[in-house]
């Protein structure tokens, strides 16, 4: 029986420092972090992309990925100091008394192997248990995870279960060896919010109950409220901030953290119109025999936002490409101010196509990477205005100064920008169209918060200085009430409700509205616990 | 019916269908060829009407599209017809069933083809699968050097080091394979040492290469990071987590080597003095056999649309999302 008793330090990192080979040179990505954790504890670990949060949860085991290198500190797990371990001493730990559960739970299971092999393999291997008792405990794990089928879901491979139903399989291959210490590194990041839910109880649950330790890491200050006890904030590879979680998040010291926790607070005033720039009307649409949109009507008033909300699968983005006549409707049409739309791209005029444009979610692969800025920006303002020489210089220069970028950027290739401000040429090259309807499609879900923020306030202002309509495709609630007027919530490819926003969000709901609310997880530390309680798990 | 059989027998059917177009490609383009196997034979001084009756007498005076259906008809009961060779302006008819004059150089063939499969293939995947687990050291790099050398030089040339080496220097083995069917196993086997090693040399890069690459291009998937963090070590990962994933390409290349095997090994025949199809090949386009060459080639097509037809299948069975479906 391993040592579990509480209040004792299993884990120590002193003074940490790693490197990652990039660009022909080291850089730092960790520089000089203190870490501790007791036995049964569960720490969280904040911090926007690039904050060295996976490579620090990855160093609590000992691991570095491949091109990174330890340059100084100490990692002593239970007494032992796994810098100074090779990997092959590692391994006796690694599966063992510490397990990873990973973010991409598609990605990190082997296509090639049945579930229930993948899940006991390295309690096996460690000699921890036989075949057929491992077995026999990864069934249990599995229904203690609420996985339907418990008996025989292992059975299957990764591909043949859901995406949420994998990730407590992973919690299940973690949980297997009993281990001293887990690290969860964003195991929730790619689930839909309902989904989300289940899996942060059961996670939190058998983590509980087999008092683990564990360290928690996301970027998600909500979710990570409900899984600490204790939360640590990383910024560029070093710590800003750590105290008890209710603390924290009662009273967070420094900016940056206070940073972090405002930006979930931006509001729109939501405004009324009666005008209806745009309507999709009683639209039923196929992807060969699949259904995927069933009657659905939308209007877009003018000069407002209207958001499409819906978990993956929903069709919002399908409405998308109805609306730009990328996807030809079987039933149903797109009405666009007075006159009908052809429903195929091919059938429009240059001046249908110019009024509407799309913004998409990964801005880096909207974009040539072997175009420059200019190149990017001017081709549209060339096609749809017909401009040249000297007057598209100018125009490209006036659109960039109203995404809040300057000259020098004119000549810069995709490489060489941020998320945020590849984000803003792809706006830029929208806006180069003079366009009145513009889609977003989750333009900022691959943005860290403090960068989505700006993306969103630059959307508010264009709105109001060019009268532009949006319609907004996002599956992130904080996101909607931060930008919409009007709301219209999808599932299953049909139209749940539309809206004012002040009418969606305030009771009573259809029942899958109220679902999709309650799933979006809250700042406060006990709103799983009380939402578990109100749905009586 | 499983989706696998289904599968599997839509492959056959355009494999078939393949089959059919090559064999309208293959009567095309020897009918493309210039020159008359009748004025050929009878020399230039033959008056036209010989030539004719001669034609009549093979069946060449009939339009192209009967003699195809004649020709394809016969192949598909296994009978591709009558060699021309043997016939002579003195009206003696000494000629042989194309079946008969194929068969036996088709079983050397074979024979050789498969003792390089049974060296090169395990030899490639085993070498492929080490240079993978110890990718860029002094192993590896030997390795690679090693199999690229071979594959750089002309295959005669490879053919000929050998023979200096291992017939001329040290006597070991025969530097000609001359076998016939009377050759006992053993023997033969002994015999057609020399061309065996010269045609792995020849291989053996490509399929080792492919294989390395397979493997570590999987090495980078978030799962065999999940596979390292899970305690397993170098040799469990690259065998139980990487190599059943990399099957479909592996098998590929493999079956890629294993038709050029049949079809393209005329030189390393002739070095040898070795009797297979290559060579019969060779000598029916240089004196017109036509039924010869056009057998030869539909065997050839066969042998190409066989191998890549069990690769796809091997890719299928190995790649759980089709053998297991939601």
């Amino acid at each position: 029986m391993k040592n579990k008793k509480t209040n004792t330090t299993l884990l120590q990192i002193k003074d940490l420092k790693i490197e990652g080979f990039s660009d022909e040179r080291w850089h730092k990505i960790i520089k000089g972090v203190n870490l501790e954790l007791k036995r049964g504890e569960v720490l969280g670990l904040i911090g926007e992309s690039g904050a060295g949060k996976s490579t620090l949860g990855l160093a609590a085991m000992g691991y570095t990925q491949p091109g990174c290198r330890i340059t100084g500190g100490q990692i002593n797990f239970d007494g032992v100091d796994l810098t100074k371990r090779t990997d092959s001493e590692k391994r006796k730990y690694w599966g063992n008394r510490m397990t990873y559960v990973a973010q991409s739970a598609a990605a990190s299971f082997n296509p090639a192997h049945r579930l229930i092999n993948q899940t006991t393999e390295s309690t096996i291997r460690a000699g921890l248990k036989k075949q057929n008792e491992a077995f026999d405990e990864a069934r249990a794990l599995y229904d203690a995870l609420n996985l339907p089928n418990p008996e025989t879901i292992g059975e299957r491979y990764p591909h043949q279960v859901s995406g949420g139903q994998l990730q407590r399989i992973m919690t299940a291959m973690a949980m297997s060896p009993n281990p001293d210490l887990i690290v969860f590194d964003e195991p929730t990041t790619a689930l839909d919010v309902t989904t989300q839910v289940e899996v942060l109880a059961a996670m939190r649950d058998i983590v509980k109950t087999y008092g683990t330790a564990a360290i928690y890491i996301t970027h998600d200050l909500s979710v990570v409220a409900q899984m600490a006890d204790r939360i640590k904030v990383l910024r560029y590879g070093e710590e800003v901030e750590e105290a008890m979680t209710r603390k924290m998040l009662k009273s967070p010291k420094e900016d940056y953290t206070k940073s972090l926790w405002s930006v979930r607070s931006i509001q729109k005033p939501e405004k009324k119109s009666k005008d209806i720039i745009l309507e999709v009307k009683n639209v039923d649409a196929f992807y060969g025999s699949f259904h995927v949109l069933k009657n659905i009507n939308i209007k877009l008033p003018l000069g407002r936002t209207v958001a499409l909300v819906g978990e993956s699968g929903s069709g919002k983005s399908t409405v998308a490409r109805v609306i730009t006549g990328l996807l030809e409707p079987k039933i149903g049409s797109v009405k666009f101010k007075n006159g009908q739309l052809p429903p195929s791209l091919k059938g429009r005029t240059k001046d249908q196509l110019q009024k509407i444009q799309m913004i998409y979610q990964m801005a880096d692969v909207a974009m040539n990477p072997k175009q420059t800025v200019y190149d990017i920006i001017s081709r549209p303002a060339s096609f749809f205005a017909g401009l040249t020489g000297a007057n598209l210089r100018t125009r490209v220069i006036e659109l960039l100064e109203q995404i809040d970028l300057d000259e020098s950027f004119i000549d810069r290739y995709p490489s060489e920008l941020s998320g945020g401000q590849k984000q803003r040429i792809c706006i830029a090259r929208a806006l180069a169209a003079n366009p009145e309807v513009v889609i977003c499609d989750e333009v900022t879900s691959a943005l860290d918060q403090i960068v989505q923020e700006g993306i969103l306030k630059l959307l508010g202002r264009l709105q109001k200085d060019l009268n532009l309509s949006y319609i907004f495709i996002t599956h992130d609630i904080a996101t909607v009430k931060a930008i919409s007027d009007e709301v219209v919530v999808m599932n299953e490819g049909e139209v749940v409700e539309q809206g004012l926003k002040s009418e969606i969000f305030s009771p009573p709901h259809p029942e899958y509205t109220e679902l999709l609310l309650s799933s979006v997880p809250e700042m406060d530390p006990d709103w799983l616990t009380d939402l578990l309680k109100a749905r009586n798990y | 019916m499983h989706p696998v059989v289904k599968t599997v027998l839509e492959r056959l059917g355009l494999g078939l269908a393949t089959l059919f177009f090559v064999s309208i490609i293959i009567f095309s383009a020897i009918e493309m060829l210039p020159g008359d196997f009748g004025q050929a034979i009878l020399g230039q001084a033959a008056l036209p009407e010989t030539v004719a009756a001669f034609r009549q007498e093979l069946g060449l005076d009939k339009p192209a599209y009967i003699r195809y259906f004649d020709w394809a008809l016969g192949a598909i009961q296994g009978d591709l017809g009558t060699s021309f060779s043997g016939r002579n302006a003195s009206g003696a008819d000494r000629s042989a069933e194309v079946v008969d004059k194929i068969a036996p150089r088709l079983w050397n063939t074979l024979f050789l083809a498969s003792m390089a499969a049974l060296i090169a293939v395990p030899l490639s995947l085993i070498l492929g699968i080490l240079t993978a687990l110890y990718r860029n050291s002094f192993f590896d790099r030997s390795v690679n050097t090693a199999t690229l050398t071979t594959i750089s030089f002309p295959e005669f040339f490879v053919a000929y080091i050998l023979i200096l080496f291992f017939a001329s220097l040290n006597q070991i083995f025969p530097s000609l394979a001359n076998v016939d069917p009377d050759t006992n196993f053993g023997e033969r086997i002994y015999r057609t040492a020399l061309p065996a090693f010269t045609l792995t040399l020849v291989i053996v890069a490509h399929m080792m290469r492919m294989t390395r690459a397979a493997i570590i291009n999987l090495l980078a998937s978030p799962y065999i990071q999940m596979a390292k963090l899970s305690g397993a070590s170098q040799t469990e990962i690259i065998l139980k987590h990487a190599l059943p994933n990399a099957w479909a390409p592996i098998a590929t290349v493999i079956a890629f080597n294993l038709a050029y095997l049949v079809v393209g090994v005329v030189v390393v025949e002739v070095v040898f003095v070795y009797p297979g199809v290559g060579q019969l090949m060779v000598d029916a386009v240089r004196t017109r056999d036509i039924p010869v060459v056009q057998g030869c080639a539909l065997i050839f097509a066969v042998t190409y649309i066989l191998l890549n037809l069990i690769a796809d299948i091997i890719g299928i069975v190995t790649n759980p999302r089709l053998l297991h479906p939601k």
